[in-house]
């Protein structure tokens, strides 16, 4: 029974990285962080990152509504969160990111304004889909308690 | 994952991370310390300056590019006048070359991508222990 959870929780991650919502690579090493002393590091991580990250969302969209756009200031914010981004393995978001960076070289306001609504709309939909992950994943419990004999 | 064991490096290396990010600055430490290595995480240049002015020293300063009081550039620009030889590697989201090159031109030993990885840090750690 505890096997066919533990299961279930890998088929989520899976799916994840299927969907392109996290990046194996990166996401995987932050689960080889965990360990005795940091057991939910992932989940601390990513808390730490939808935190800190509102601010940042916030100051992007304050400095949308500015006119004319200040896209030096722009770029820097998106350049942050670019990089908080990478550090969990969110690649869609990643990719958003470097879009919006892209406009802000060109100038392109209305390309950065379409795409910061594009980001937002990923950033919630992977907010909800790691907190349903973490939660399960916390129901579960640890695999090696799974593989205990009775 | 490379970790200590596999490196066989016999020694603690201390480490300062240099970087305004929160996350980045929790995830190196804790990978560093999968290294054995002993770390210490600042908020910016300045701070790491000031540390080295203070007369504290780490055998390498992972340093971040852009950071607000003071950037990675002139705090390395800054540490190098100071007579500091330790390593000091750059760390940067920026993926341009010529981006990377004006950062290593102000004193860096290398410059790599963020976050870490593993392989990075064993790659860095390898050139370290070559030093001692």
């Amino acid at each position: 029974m505890e096997r066919n959870l533990h299961r279930q929780l890998a088929n989520m991650k899976k799916s994840l990285f299927d969907q392109g919502y996290l990046d194996h690579e990166q996401f995987t090493q932050l689960e080889e962080l965990q360990d005795e002393a940091n057991p939910n590091f992932v989940e601390e991580v990513v808390t730490l990152y939808y935190r800190d990250s509102a601010r940042l969302i916030q100051n992007i969209e304050q400095a949308l509504e500015k006119n004319p756009l200040d896209f030096a200031k722009l770029d820097n914010y998106m350049h942050q969160f670019k990089g908080s981004s990478c550090s969990i393995g969110a690649r869609k978001l990643k990719n958003e990111c470097t879009q919006f960076i892209e406009y802000c070289k060109t100038g392109n306001g209305e390309g950065c304004k379409r795409t910061f609504q594009q980001l937002k709309k990923e950033y919630s939909s992977l907010k909800k889909k790691l907190e349903h992950y973490f939660q399960f994943a916390r129901q579960v419990g640890p695999l090696e308690k799974a593989c205990r004999p009775k | 994952m490379t970790s200590k064991s596999i490196l066989n490096l016999g020694q603690k290396f201390s480490v300062l991370i240099v970087d305004d990010d929160k996350i980045i600055r929790r995830i190196h430490k804790v990978l560093l310390n999968k290294f054995g290595c002993q770390s210490h995480a600042v908020e910016n240049g300045k701070e790491a300056v000031d540390l080295y002015v203070s007369g504290k020293h780490f055998d390498l300063i992972l340093m971040d590019k852009e950071m607000p009081v003071m950037d990675g550039p002139k705090a390395t620009q800054e540490l190098r006048a100071m007579g500091v030889n330790n390593m000091i590697v750059g760390v940067t989201s920026r993926g341009l070359d010529s981006e990377k090159q004006a950062f290593t031109e102000a004193g860096l030993d290398y410059c790599v991508q963020k976050p870490l990885t593993s392989e990075t840090i064993t790659s860095l750690l390898q050139e370290l222990a070559k030093k001692y």
